[in-house]
Formats: C-alpha cells, structure tokens, sequence
C-alpha cells in the first residue's frame, strides 16, 4: 500500500478536526467526487470585516485520504484572508497530506480544498489539472 | 478406476491464465495479479491480440468499398465477424446484427432513432432502478426531448427487481421496458424471460442491456424473446470500440439512421440521400475493422471453452467467494444471495473502511477490484451506501484469487483496526 495509510492518516480520519457544521456561518459550499460520490459540505465563520476566517467547518462521509485533507487543510485557515484562501495552491494540500498521493486518489485529497474554493468563489470551482499538482510537485 | 472428484463444469481458471499475457506482467508488488475487476473491462487472450494484428498486417483496407482483393478480403471478415457475432448471441439474421462502439452508444442509437420517431408527450418509458447510467441517461434525455414521462421499477432488500411494482408500472401501457440481464452493481440475473412475457402483454418493447451477461453465460435473444439487446466488445474478452446492437428486423427496418455519411447511404445527391437497408443504415463511417476481428477471436475463444461451462465456473468462483467473506466480521453484501440468481459480481461494503481505500489497500497486494458506485449510482443511493467494493469474475479467475482476496481484505482490515 506504499505507506498511504500511515497513522496520522488514520487518525485524521477516526478523529477528523474542524468536523461538523458551523451554524451561523458566512460561507457555506457542498461538492462532490465524481468517481465515488462522496459529498462534502463546508461551513465558515468571518470576522467582522468579512475578510478573514476565523472558523470553519467540513462535513460528509468519504474516504480516509479526502477526510485527512480536509482535516488537516482546514487547521490551517483561521486567520487567513478571503485572498490568501482562494490563492491557496493545490499542491501544497496534498503535499501536506505527507504521503504519495497518485493520479487514482488526487480527486480524494483535492476534495477539501474544491469545496472550499467553491465557498470563497461562490461558484463551483474546476478540479486543479492533473498533471500540474502531480508533476510540478509542492511549491515553497 | 479412480477418479478425481472435479467441480462439474469448472476447469482450471490458472491454466487458463497462460492464455492472457497481461498475466506475464509484474505487479510492482512481486505479488501475482488477481485480476477481479472485468465486469469493467475484461483481459484479452493472445488470441484476440494476434487476430487484431493479422488484421493489420495481412488483411487491411476499407470494408464496403474497394474493387480489389485486399478490399473485398477485409469486407468478407468484417461480415464474418458480424455472422459469428449473430449466432453467439442467437440472432435470428446477421442482418440484425449493427456494429457500434459499445452497448452506449446502442443504446443510444435505439433512444434517438426508435425514442424520437416513435414517443409522443404523455408516452412512458420503464427503466429500473438497477440500471447502469448508459441504460438510464439516454432515456431521460429522450423523456425531455419528447415530453414523455419516464418511471423506474423498484428493486428489493436482497436486490431483485421488485415484481409488483413492475406489474404495477407496466399496467400504466409503457411504450419500452429498458432492463438489464445483469446488474453491475449488484450482480442480479434477471429473470428476463418473465420480464419480457409481461412487458409484451403490457403492450412494451424490450430492450435488455447484455453487457454484463453475454460474456459470461448462454445469450439467446430469441429464446428471451426481447426487442433490442446491446453489448461491448471489451468486456468479452474482445477489444475496445467495439459493440453491438441487435434489434428485431421489423423495428430496426422502420427506424431512421442514427448517425449519418458515408456507408449508410445507396444514393447521395445535394438535395438528399437514400437510407442504405440494415445494418448498415446504422454503421455511418469506417467502423472498427480490426476490432471486428478481434471480437470474432474472442467469440471464438469464449465458444471454445463453452458458455454454459464459463457460467459454471464463474458460479463455482462466486459460491466459494460468498461463503469466504461471509465468514469474515465486518462485510456487508449487497445483491441476492442465491448463486441461481447471481452473476460473478461481489459488491461489499467492509464496514468502517471507505471503498476507495480498501481498493487501494487490495492493490498493495495484487488484488485489483472496481471501488465506487459502478456508474449506478440509483443503486448506491437505494441501498444508502455511497460506493461498493466490486469484485467480479471471468474465466482466467480461479479459488487462489478468492484467497488473495479475503487475505487483502483482512490485511485492511488491520490497517483500520476495524476487525
């Protein structure tokens, strides 16, 4: 299994963070992955300018690896701005996954962040190309 | 004399595995390849590789056309490949026999050339709840396109097709029953000869998607008495872009081309064209010439070994992979579980584990299965799952792959600490 399933996956994904639904929220988004049809919806709070997250949510069954990416995608958004998410590259989200992400599982670790591109845009945001997130590798 | 006790009709899956030089390629484990996933597409002999090739090299030019050798060379087996294709699945006459891409685009074809000529607004159309979206899609299309109404026949706890409820759908005088023979997502056999008795009292046409079952039991249109039936190449042992479409002559003579160009026509003029007679009414285009050939090979093959031997082997596999997961904790089954009523497709659910990573645990051990919602996703939802691990059966399959399996399940089993 080439070490994918390594133990903070797995504890991501029994004990997911930012799980659940933030209600009142400002921004809310649901998506799915074609392949499976695993559904995950999210939910955020933004402070008073409506400019900066400070919380958020994701809900929905999935796999381990979409449930771990957003788990472990979402510890990072409080605090960020409206801008610094939507220029959030996708490589980075699975790079930080930690573990040998291929072509057959990239729709499950980019899950997380399409939906919450879809939250921040309004719009339901295209899958990131392929070949860029896994060829190009993790930006600095 | 003694003799050893054999499994009546089974034969020796790993033998048989010589024959498919996928099975030559190492797995980048080291492990051997159980190959479980050919309801999705299924290996090919060398048989049909090399016939593909002799195509290529020694018999190729445009069918249909050329006044020379080379020409009327390749027509003659392209036809010869219609004919054995026709006796295979019973056909009455190779002439009802349409070559297409795969059992999509039948569909397809009958939902626009028969759907748009033939349904009015207020028309129904019954597909079931067991339908792969090939068989659901187009027909929710043509519902939109013609105002007719579409209604699917409910499917039960244990995965039948829910026998009142068809009753009750087809007492309101549909115009076409869309049924499959067996389900990909579930395994199902239908009992389409019932199915179809009662439609055609109802007044419904039948059209019966084979693509799970003409590769891996005895097809009869005619004994089953339906309408149209589609089915893939690829999923036969034969290659890709290669499908086809049988229909009963007085329906397909009545029907408009689907695609049109070249092949299809017998006189072309600015103003207009004249429709060719089937099937070549329907075959606008070069078609797949050396998948033709190819597909001829697999049928071939596949006739060598016997239809209703390759069900009994495929049954056998199945009996014995039930019984295995049904002793392991944690699975869940869907689909019958009478091996009467069930092709060799296994869907589960391994309690706690997401489909996806029990596929991609089991690939870490040489295990390939199908993990998602098998394009059925009516299915998924009707049994409130949202995706299945599929493992499905063919001939080069044998017990060693069962075990591999339920090794591979266990090991992920431990992975999660679920069981």
């Amino acid at each position: 299994m080439d070490n994918l399933y390594r133990d903070f996956i797995l504890e991501h994904y029994r004990a997911p963070h930012n799980h659940g639904a933030l209600d009142p929220h400002d921004l809310a988004f649901a998506d799915s992955n074609p392949t499976c049809g695993d559904e995950m919806s999210m939910t955020l709070v933004l402070d008073a300018s409506k400019q900066r997250v400070t919380d958020v949510a994701f809900d929905g069954r999935g796999c381990a690896i979409s449930q771990a990416s957003a788990s472990i995608m979402t510890d990072e958004l409080r605090g960020m701005t409206l801008d610094e998410v939507r220029e959030m590259d996708p490589r980075n989200v699975v790079a930080n996954l930690g573990v040998p992400i291929g072509a057959a599982r990239l729709k499950c670790a980019l899950l997380g962040y399409k939906v919450l591109q879809g939250a921040v845009t309004g719009v339901t945001s295209r899958w990131p190309d392929e070949a860029d997130v896994l060829q190009k590798g993790p930006v600095s | 004399m003694v003799t050893a006790h054999v499994q009546p009709g089974v034969f020796d899956g790993a033998a048989l595995r010589a024959d498919f030089p996928v099975f030559d390629r190492p797995h980048r484990t080291g492990r051997p390849l159980s190959f479980l996933d050919s309801a999705a597409s299924s290996q090919k002999p060398r048989a049909v590789i090399d016939a593909v090739a002799d195509s290529y090299a020694h018999h190729y030019a445009n069918v249909h056309r050329g006044i020379y050798e080379l020409s009327e060379d390749a027509t003659h087996r392209f036809e010869a490949a219609r004919d054995a294709l026709a006796r295979f699945i019973g056909a009455p006459s190779a002439r009802e026999v349409i070559f297409v891409r795969n059992a999509t685009e039948a569909i397809n074809l009958v939902a626009y050339s028969w759907g748009r000529t033939n349904l009015r607004a207020g028309d129904l159309i019954l597909a079931t709840e067991m339908e792969h979206h090939a068989n659901l899609v187009p027909w929710q299309q043509l519902a939109a396109a013609t105002g007719a109404s579409i209604e699917y026949v409910a499917i039960t706890d244990d995965g039948h097709l829910d026998f009142d409820d068809l009753r009750a759908r087809l007492a309101r005088g549909p115009r076409l029953l869309a049924v499959t023979h067996v389900s990909n997502a579930l395994g199902t056999i239908n009992p389409i000869v019932e199915i179809t008795r009662m439609a055609h009292e109802a007044g419904a046409l039948v059209l019966l998607d084979a693509a799970q079952s003409v590769p891996h039991m005895p097809v009869d249109v005619a004994a089953l008495d339906v309408d149209f039936a589609v089915l893939s190449g690829h999923k036969m042992l034969g290659p890709s872009g290669i499908g086809a479409l049988w229909g009963r002559r007085d329906l397909l003579d009545a029907m408009p081309p689907f695609m049109t160009g070249g092949n299809m026509i017998t006189r072309v003029t600015l103003d207009g064209a004249d429709w060719n007679e089937v099937p070549w009414k329907f075959e606008a285009g070069t078609p797949a010439i050396a998948e033709a050939a190819g597909l001829a090979a697999a049928i071939d093959y596949l006739e060598g070994i016997g239809m209703a031997t390759v069900r009994a082997h495929e049954r056998f596999l199945f009996e014995h992979a039930w019984a295995a997961l049904s002793d392991m904790p944690g699975i869940r089954f869907l689909g019958p579980d009478d091996s009467d009523e069930h092709a060799g497709v296994i869907s589960f659910v391994v309690d706690g584990v997401h489909p996806h990573d029990v596929a991609t645990i089991l690939d870490g051990e040489g295990v390939a299965v199908r993990a998602g919602h098998h394009c059925a996703q009516p299915v998924m939802l009707r049994y409130d799952v949202p995706a299945t691990t599929r493992a499905s059966f063919s001939v080069y399959n044998d017990l060693d792959d069962i075990v591999r399996l339920t090794d591979a399940i266990r090991v992920t089993q431990r992975t999660f600490g679920t069981a």
